[in-house]
């Protein structure tokens, strides 16, 4: 009687990521407090310390626009779509912020709203051709990613725009050792986990990555709800592009695609414990992965690897990460 | 009209297109005058056509292989520096080569089904691991040489009494492609399509399901072998040759009407749709549109093509929904 109660008890944890236990997002950060001894332990025995406050710093930087782009990726992946025109959508988007800004103080708050009203319209054609037209989100949203590309190519050839001196604070301030563009990330996703854990919307999100039918059997307006998330996804990696164009003082062509965030941001949403085909994982798993992709480059910077070992690395990390979570969930199949 | 040609389902609109497209590049170019033209075109396309049937095999058990085009580009390098300009080293590199593309087949495959992993995911990673790992072999930039016995296969042609000089690529092009189209009609083909219509079914029904998605993979890993050497010798040695192949092959198979997802489509329809991408951006070259909006077409249409797809299959979507994709209708 009590083994059985047991059993059950255990699935029902296993099923539902908030209980205690190992759920994926526990394990992303025992698996980040490990890498952070690990790789304290191995930069300390290479003559160097891990975590100083420049190392912090770099951790939190290089986790700051990937985690924003990631931040939008989970609530796509959530909602059991998946968005592939992020990367091109950043380089965009901090092309229309500099450009609008050209250099002059008095345009910041236009340039930041065009850019992320620009986002904003992208994310809703991603959504309308998933919804309306009936597009398989990978075939639309790459589809939508070369769209842009197109745009890009043909009209940009190197960096364009200039933003203020007074806008690159955004860039480069930071409170002690903490960015205040990190801080800024960290709010926005704290954002998006309020939003998705606490509001019908949210919830709705969750009903449809699970099954769409059901959810639409059950009153929810599924369409709409794939359309917000797309949105919000997009908007987010707007903000990565506002941000990307404080630090490097222009708008760049190519700056999120050079850094892969299309993949990279699955990558990590996949890291923190979510299921691809949708309904499963959430915002702080992913804060998890994105810093464990960030530590990891770091600690290989530190150790001064070789920049291609690192991908290498990432890649095994990925598969071994997603194959841990399966065990745990056997009897679902997919893909 | 009782007699209809003997399609898969979705087959036809990429026929049409194709025929379209190229009868519009006869009027466009005047060297599409006469069979040379088209044969030029067809090797051309070649590469991707073999790369289409191979993600063809991996969609329609209900996959994705994202790994195809960075295993394309370790191919290519790992040919170049072992090669070295030696004609001496040619057969026992290709049969390297091809052995390689069945050994990624293989991870892919046994992570896949052994580790439950989505194939989205393991293949990303694949394909992260191999970047890196050819470039730190290789120290970041290809080094060696192909020997002009390699580059044959590519570049080179026998003479036919008709049609003039055909490649060699295209030979090897109707090899595969007519293996392909059998090995769909049979049984283990059938039950590879059923594999991506609903599994479950298969396995209830005795079918080995594991061992059909990994077939489906090696055969992936194979042709993209394959797609490489011929690639290798019509284009040369280069870090770039492989990028963005992924995204391109799988374009084709959805514009050849196979649903993402898996369980519909045919081969051949996989093959002409990569043929129609690549017809598509010869016309617009020939018309004089930039590069650079090249990709810009290219999205449209998928978009446009997929659309037209979903259109027809709305109402047997809502009857028989799909479970463990993220389609979303």
């Amino acid at each position: 009687m009590s083994v059985v109660r047991e059993r059950t008890l255990r699935n029902a944890s296993a099923t539902r990521p908030r209980k205690f236990a190992l759920t994926p997002t526990v394990t992303v950060y025992v698996a980040l407090a490990v890498l952070l001894v690990v790789g304290s332990v191995l930069v300390a025995l290479d003559g160097g310390v891990l975590l100083d406050q420049g190392g912090i710093l770099n951790i939190l930087t290089r986790s700051t626009v990937l985690g924003l782009v990631a931040v939008g990726q989970t609530i796509v992946i959530i909602t059991g779509s998946l968005d592939l025109s992020v990367a091109y959508l950043v380089g965009l988007s901090s092309l229309v912020a500099a450009e609008t800004m050209a250099g002059s103080g008095t345009m910041i708050v236009p340039g930041v709203l065009l850019a992320l009203a620009v986002a904003a319209v992208v994310g809703l054609v991603n959504g309308l051709v998933i919804t309306v037209l009936r597009a398989n989100a990978f075939i639309a949203t790459l589809g939508v990613a070369l769209v842009l590309r197109g745009y890009l190519e043909h009209n940009y050839t190197g960096p364009a725009g200039s933003v203020p001196r007074s806008f690159q604070h955004l860039g480069y301030d930071r409170i002690g050792p903490i960015p205040v563009a990190a801080l800024l990330m960290l709010l926005i996703a704290a954002g998006a986990w309020w939003y998705l854990r606490r509001t019908r919307g949210g919830y709705h999100m969750y009903a449809v990555g699970g099954d769409v039918d059901v959810a639409r059997l059950s009153g929810v307006r599924t369409g709409r709800t794939i359309v917000t998330a797309h949105v919000l996804c997009s908007v987010a990696a707007g903000l990565a592009g506002v941000f990307l164009a404080a630090r490097l003082g222009s708008g760049a062509p190519y700056v999120g695609t050079d850094a892969g965030y299309d993949l990279e941001s699955i990558a990590a949403v996949v890291l923190g414990g979510a299921a691809l085909a949708g309904g499963r994982g959430g915002v702080v798993g992913t804060v998890g992965g994105v810093l464990i992709l960030a530590t990891l480059d770091t600690v290989f910077d530190d150790l001064a690897v070789d920049p291609f070992f690192k991908d290498v690395v990432r890649g095994i990390v990925l598969i071994v990460a997603v194959a841990l979570y399966a065990r745990r969930q056997l009897s679902r199949r997919s893909t | 009209m009782t007699w209809r040609p003997r399609l898969a389902d979705g087959t036809a609109p990429v026929l049409v297109v194709l025929v379209v497209l190229l009868v519009a590049l006869a009027f466009a170019g005047p060297a599409y005058a006469e069979p040379a033209g088209y044969l030029a075109l067809l090797k051309r396309a070649a590469p991707l056509m073999i790369l289409a049937i191979g993600q063809y095999f991996v969609v329609v058990s209900g996959g994705y292989d994202l790994s195809v085009g960075s295993l394309v580009t370790a191919e290519v390098v790992i040919a170049a520096r072992l090669v070295d300009g030696d004609d001496a080293n040619t057969s026992w590199v290709i049969a390297l080569l091809l052995g390689f593309g069945v050994l990624v087949g293989l991870v892919n495959g046994l992570i896949t089904t052994k580790l439950l992993v989505p194939s989205f995911i393991v293949t990303l990673g694949v394909l992260l691991v191999l970047d890196g790992a050819v470039f730190l072999w290789t120290g970041g930039a290809p080094r060696g040489a192909l020997s002009p016995s390699f580059r044959t296969f590519g570049r080179g042609g026998i003479d036919v009494p008709v049609l003039g000089q055909v490649p060699w690529s295209v030979l090897i092009l109707l090899v595969v492609l007519v293996a392909a189209a059998l090995f769909m009609r049979g049984g283990t083909g059938r039950t590879l399509l059923a594999v991506g219509d609903n599994d479950t079914a298969v396995r209830l029904a005795g079918g080995r399901v594991d061992r059909l998605r990994l077939i489906a993979f090696v055969l992936s890993g194979l042709l993209a072998a394959l797609a490489a050497i011929l690639l290798a010798g019509f284009a040369g040695v280069s870090a770039q040759v492989g990028n963005g192949l992924e995204f391109r092959a799988i374009t084709a198979v959805v514009l050849g009407g196979v649903l993402l997802g898996g369980g519909r489509g045919s081969v051949v329809a996989a093959a002409a749709g990569a043929l129609s991408l690549e017809a598509l951006f010869s016309l617009l070259n020939l018309l004089g549109v930039s590069g650079a909006l090249e990709s810009a077409v290219q999205g449209l249409i998928i978009i446009a093509a997929v659309a037209y797809a979903a259109r027809g299959t709305g109402l047997r979507r809502v009857l028989q929904p799909r479970e463990p994709e993220p389609v979303t209708s």
